[in-house]
């Protein structure tokens, strides 16, 4: 088939656009996913993080990180600031530009949920700025950007980002995770766990679907281009995958927890369909639906039994951030390996390692800098009282609001 | 039979229900309320406009319970609910004329 070239631009950028666009209205179902695991209490706080979060990382990026990620410079970092110096002739930089930013904003809202309901507002926000402007671009450089960071990572691949955006998000989140603490009386003093519920499980659904359709954008726009008989295949493909997945992992979970606990839990479901997503989000163009559908469904059957350990090493997520991100990221990216006989496992376990001992390492003292300089965490009275009223001064969900308020 | 009311902040309510359960108290009401005393609210801003928020968030916690335990109820609550902060809450008792278990038509002490 012949194809115009300039066509093929055309419709290449016009893919990354669109695609970018399903990205973004992942952060509207990041910000109801989270709202609605956690207490009305602190929902002010944790929508004020989901929009900023996006919005700072779109800034920063565009200062420094996408030129960090693909300008020229080394093989650890690019050089350049504001989108200088970069180029492109198979579709537009800006195109390119806009579908790499977003998944920054993704990776960057990663973390907010598993920190959520005890960090200071601030301190998060400069954890944000620092993780979208430095350590996401950083370690993207050397696996997008193309350096295979001086050959220790060539071979390693990842195609819409198991690893080189969930894990990294799930690393930076557990650092954070680690030097902040658990919410007070999750772990009670005799052991255990005390549940908290979320307060909003038609908003926790409806963040679960929102991500679903955006991740078709995730994955499907992963493909980088559209214009070609091969790439639109590899595009139907990838999307089928990736539903596949998703399904298979929301009905791993009924299964599991219907076996393991009698009960389906519904959280639990959509952290199943999430992690499903994940898991195929390494390497949904090369596999068949069933295969896809497979990985999909151990992610489903890890998540169940992620979160329990977590909580039994004291390791507090509200959200199950790290059961669905960083456990799946690191599953999705080793699936490839196992299930694509062209990619070697070992390649992909030495990438798998370097990015997360370099993600968890700097954000770890980045915590700890901000931990020292500002603290990390909200006075008792203020996690009892709820974020909302301290940090804020606003509710999610005033009632009584008599009329006659003085104003 | 006493009806024990306490205005308690919400994160106290574990606690006052653990200590109930020690007590003997076997059964409780929770309404979330809002409402204030000499604690007085705060002054917010919302979209450029200051105004008060007046009606804090509390929790009214209601039990029925034997003559004699009336005192060491609200000793308990006191004691469990106590922060030392301004807002803490306040505890009423009442008289109840009558009660009745419905499954069972148990009345009076019976009843609670």
């Amino acid at each position: 088939m012949e194809f115009n070239v300039e066509m093929k631009y055309v419709l290449d950028t016009m893919w990354l656009l669109v695609t970018g666009m399903l990205v973004m209205w992942m952060a509207a179902g990041f910000a109801m996913l989270e709202s609605g695991l956690t207490q009305a209490k602190n929902t002010v706080t944790i929508l004020t993080k989901n929009i900023t979060v996006y919005a700072f990382a779109c800034i920063m990026y565009w200062v420094i990180g996408y030129n960090l990620m693909y300008g020229e410079g080394n093989a650890v970092f690019g050089l350049g600031l504001g989108m200088s110096g970069i180029t492109n002739s198979d579709h537009s930089v800006l195109s390119d530009f806009f579908f790499q930013v977003v998944f920054v904003a993704t990776a960057a809202s990663i973390v907010s949920g598993a920190v959520a309901e005890r960090m200071k507002y601030w301190s998060f926000v400069v954890f944000t700025l620092v993780l979208t402007a430095l350590i996401y671009p950083i370690q993207g450089h050397w696996t997008w950007g193309g350096t295979a960071l001086g050959g220790l990572l060539s071979g390693f691949t990842d195609f819409a980002g198991s690893t080189i955006v969930h894990s990294v998000g799930g690393w930076a989140a557990l650092a954070g995770v680690l030097l902040l603490g658990a919410r007070k009386g999750k772990y009670p003093e005799g052991g255990g766990v005390r549940p908290i519920p979320g307060s909003n499980l038609p908003l926790a659904t409806l963040g679960t679907f929102v991500l679903w359709l955006g991740w078709f954008g995730f994955n499907g726009g992963s493909q980088l281009a559209l214009g070609s008989k091969g790439d639109v295949d590899a595009v139907a493909l990838v999307i089928v995958n990736t539903n596949m997945a998703a399904s298979a992992g929301a009905v791993a979970a009924v299964i599991m927890t219907q076996l393991l606990y009698r009960r389906i839990d519904l959280s639990m479901v959509l952290n199943g369909a999430l992690s499903g997503l994940v898991a195929i989000t390494a390497g949904p163009n090369y596999s068949s639906v069933g295969v896809a559908g497979l990985i999909g469904a151990i992610g489903g059957v890890l998540v169940v039994f992620a979160v329990p350990m977590f909580d039994k090493l004291k390791i507090d997520d509200p959200v199950g951030a790290l059961s669905v991100h960083l456990m799946n990221g690191i599953w999705g990216t080793l699936a490839v390996g196992i299930f694509n006989p062209e990619v070697s496992f070992f390649t992909l376990l030495v990438g798998v390692v370097v990015i997360g001992v370099f993600v968890f390492a700097t954000s770890f003292v980045t915590w700890f800098v901000i931990k020292k300089a500002m603290g990390l965490r909200v006075s008792e009275q203020e996690e009892l009282e709820g974020l909302d009223r301290h940090e804020f001064g606003m509710e999610a969900y005033p009632e009584f609001r008599p009329g006659f308020e003085v104003g | 039979m006493k009806k024990i009311e306490a205005i308690i902040k919400p994160h106290v309510l574990d606690k006052v229900r653990t200590v109930l359960n020690q007590a003997g108290v076997e059964g409780m009401t929770i309404y979330e309320v809002r409402g204030y005393g000499r604690q007085k609210g705060r002054s917010e801003l919302y979209r450029g406009a200051e105004y008060t928020v007046d009606y804090l968030p509390k929790l009214k916690l209601e039990t029925v319970v034997p003559d004699e335990l009336e005192d060491k109820v609200i000793e308990v609550i006191a004691e469990a609910a106590d922060s030392g902060k301004i807002g803490d809450g306040k505890i009423f008792t009442y008289e109840v004329g009558k009660a009745m278990r419905i499954r069972t038509r148990e009345t009076g002490s019976a009843a609670i």
